[in-house]
């Protein structure tokens, strides 16, 4: 069992995403502590790419930023080795697939085992191409999450039947950002993805609202949130940490009132 | 030349997000299945030759030869195509593809902005719907290319985002297209990205090897023993050598955009000073630092300021079938006014990196010696820009 799982014990799973280095690792830092002091599950950590294809505006500036603040691969790794002094929720990197393979997949893998990350998110990996690093994931405890979206149709039991970890399932079309409305039907979706995994589902893309997360987190086991987190770093900078709490908080405390309405699945 | 997975040797591949995969398998078997259909290729070869204009002309460059002294010199001009360049081969190749599909909008990334005239050529001729994405600084570069487009009827959107050329165009097509996929084809316009778009751009641009080795048998009865095309991200390139890849005397000769040098940051040559990477849904090589960010990359031709370049054409760099050479902007820009002066042909400066290398090796070589070189299109779009370079301040 991946520790992964430990993050959904507990009712609905709130995910938050942070770019590394945004504007520096020091925020970094103080923004994760707050989010998960103030409850959230899981984290996932961006190591920010040149060209983030899968990215919309707010998390493509995340990571233009922190480039520019001079953060890369290795830095990140120290960063970690850091935060697991103190930091126990499940983390996972989501990146793209070059930075893994320009540092070498078994050096970076296994590194990722080493220093505490418990998955790989990878947006631009999908089913047909997972044997560039599964081999190696699965030789060092590392979960690569599989990302399934509204386009996926007859690929879906597929995916869901080899996901491990927990299953990332994208709101709507597009790349990431925070939607006034997501209008995609997800519920036969997951009904499918049911039939064939047991490994979690988590809805990500588009979620910024406590109204948003709940009506999410009621479909699934989790509301992934980036961009909403992005927007408060690129406002505050180095005063965001503490914002960050507050608003964890609020989503969470939306995600708590389902788990006292009882599980709808 | 691909198997199944769409993969040249280790290159190629489907790297891209889970919201398009279905796309691409859709396109793939869209295309498995047209591709051998007699009413699309029908359909096509009126386009090409009706509207397109081909076959076009192998045309032996007698003064330029005489000129260099030394291996016989044919100049194939995809330049007299319909909109300037080789660029409408693929177009009205994947324009009627996506017809046949269904579709109802293109959308595409232009560097200079040929494949964009192109596309919203093809979007005109079909009645289709069509925006394309280019980057902000190649909107400068290239303002002429853009008025072209949106007279075609065709929306131009500049790409702000990363170094505002070429790579970002692409990044930002493709996250276009995962927003909209239903009525939407992503017109591709270099044999690059995920599969199986090197293979279809590539098939559609294999006419022009074809033609080539059909008028050299007919005029000299015998292959060529070079062919030099540019590459940027390789489509006139591939296209140049398809047929003559199993024609292991044929010499095939790559001409890459060094910029100021290959010994400077300020470069596109891909193959000289890239390495192994994952990026645009392929596996191939790319600029980039050793935490493997892409590096910005620079080219005085708008064309070929591309960090990466097509997965065939890194397989067959890796096999050591096809050589891959830098060539400056100095040296684009020599032969840009070398081909004008003797010739009375104005290359794109795309091409002119292509001539450039032409004006190296053929004086070395014997008189018997044949060379093709591929003018893959017209300068007319690059004239104010070279004029800048030799500072003289003209305005389009």
């Amino acid at each position: 069992m991946s520790k992964i799982a430990s993050a959904f014990n507990h009712g609905k799973a709130f995910i938050a995403f942070i770019t590394c280095g945004d504007p520096d690792l020091e925020t970094t830092g103080r923004s994760i502590r707050a989010a998960v002091q103030n409850g959230a599950d899981l984290i996932e950590l961006g190591i920010p790419f040149s060209d983030p294809t899968a990215e919309g505006p707010v998390i493509q500036e995340a990571n233009l930023r922190a480039l520019q603040g001079g953060v890369t691969t290795d830095l990140i790794f120290s960063f970690v080795r850091e935060l697991r002094m103190d930091v126990t929720v499940p983390l996972v990197f989501m990146t793209y697939a070059n930075v893994i393979f320009s540092y070498g997949a078994d050096r970076f893998i296994s590194t990722c085992a080493e220093i505490g990350i418990d998955g790989l998110i990878l947006p631009d990996l999908p089913y047909e191409e997972k044997e560039e690093f599964l081999p190696l994931c699965r030789q060092y405890g590392v979960d690569l999450i599989s990302l399934i979206a509204p386009t996926s149709e007859d690929r879906v039991a597929m995916i869901a039947r080899e996901a491990e970890g927990f299953i990332y399932l994208v709101s709507s079309l597009g790349v990431t950002g925070t939607r006034s409305e997501i209008t995609t039907d997800l519920a036969p979706i997951i009904r499918t993805i049911r039939e064939n995994s047991k490994v979690p589902v988590a809805i990500g893309f588009g979620i910024s609202t406590p109204e948003q997360a709940k009506r999410m987190a009621a479909l699934s086991d989790g509301a992934i949130v980036g961009s909403a987190i992005e927007k408060i770093l690129a406002k505050s900078g180095r005063n965001a940490p503490e914002e960050i709490g507050r608003y964890v908080r609020s989503m969470k405390a939306a995600l708590e009132e389902l788990s006292k309405d009882g599980e709808i699945h | 030349m691909s198997n199944q997975n769409g993969r040249f040797g280790i290159h190629g591949g489907q790297y891209i997000p889970e919201t398009l995969m279905n796309a691409v398998i859709e396109l793939e078997k869209a295309y498995n299945h047209y591709k051998n259909d007699p009413e699309f290729n029908r359909e096509l070869t009126v386009l090409l030759n009706e509207y397109a204009g081909r076959p076009s002309r192998l045309y032996y460059a007698e003064k330029m030869t005489k000129d260099l002294g030394g291996a016989k010199i044919y100049l194939k001009r995809e330049d007299l195509n319909h909109t300037g360049a080789h660029k409408i081969n693929n177009v009205l190749g994947q324009a009627l593809l996506a017809k046949k599909m269904g579709k109802t909008r293109l959308i595409a990334e232009t560097g200079a902005g040929q494949h964009g005239v192109a596309t919203a050529t093809a979007a005109a001729l079909m009645g289709m719907e069509c925006v394309v994405f280019m980057g902000e600084e190649d909107t400068v570069r290239q303002a002429l290319n853009v008025y072209r487009m949106r007279l075609l009827g065709a929306e131009v959107i500049p790409v702000k985002t990363g170094t505002a050329t070429l790579k970002d165009a692409v990044s930002e097509a493709m996250r276009e297209w995962t927003r909209r996929i239903d009525d939407t084809h992503y017109c591709l316009g270099s044999v690059m990205g995920p599969h199986p778009f090197p293979t279809i751009v590539r098939d559609f641009q294999a006419v022009i090897s074809k033609e080539i080795k059909d008028q050299l048998m007919e005029k000299e009865g015998r292959l060529p023993d070079a062919v030099i095309a540019c590459v940027g991200g390789g489509s006139n390139a591939i296209g140049s050598f398809y047929h003559f890849i199993e024609d292991t005397g044929v010499r095939l000769i790559g001409c890459e955009a060094a910029g100021r040098g290959i010994d400077t940051f300020e470069t596109a040559a891909t193959m000289n000073t890239g390495r192994l990477g994952i990026f645009h849904g392929m596996k191939s090589y790319f600029c980039q630092d050793q935490y493997g960010q892409i590096a910005p990359v620079y080219s005085i031709s708008a064309g070929l300021d591309y960090p990466g370049v097509g997965p065939e054409h890194a397989w067959l760099h890796d096999t050591g079938r096809a050589e891959y050479v830098p060539v400056t902007d100095e040296e684009a820009v020599c032969a840009f006014e070398y081909l004008a002066k003797t010739e009375g042909i104005i290359p794109a400066i795309e091409s002119a990196h292509a001539v450039a290398y032409a004006q190296k090796i053929a004086p070395e070589m014997s008189p018997e010696k044949i060379v093709v070189i591929t003018v893959s299109g017209r300068g007319d779009k690059d004239c104010a820009a070279i004029a800048r370079y030799r500072g003289e301040n003209i305005h389009e």
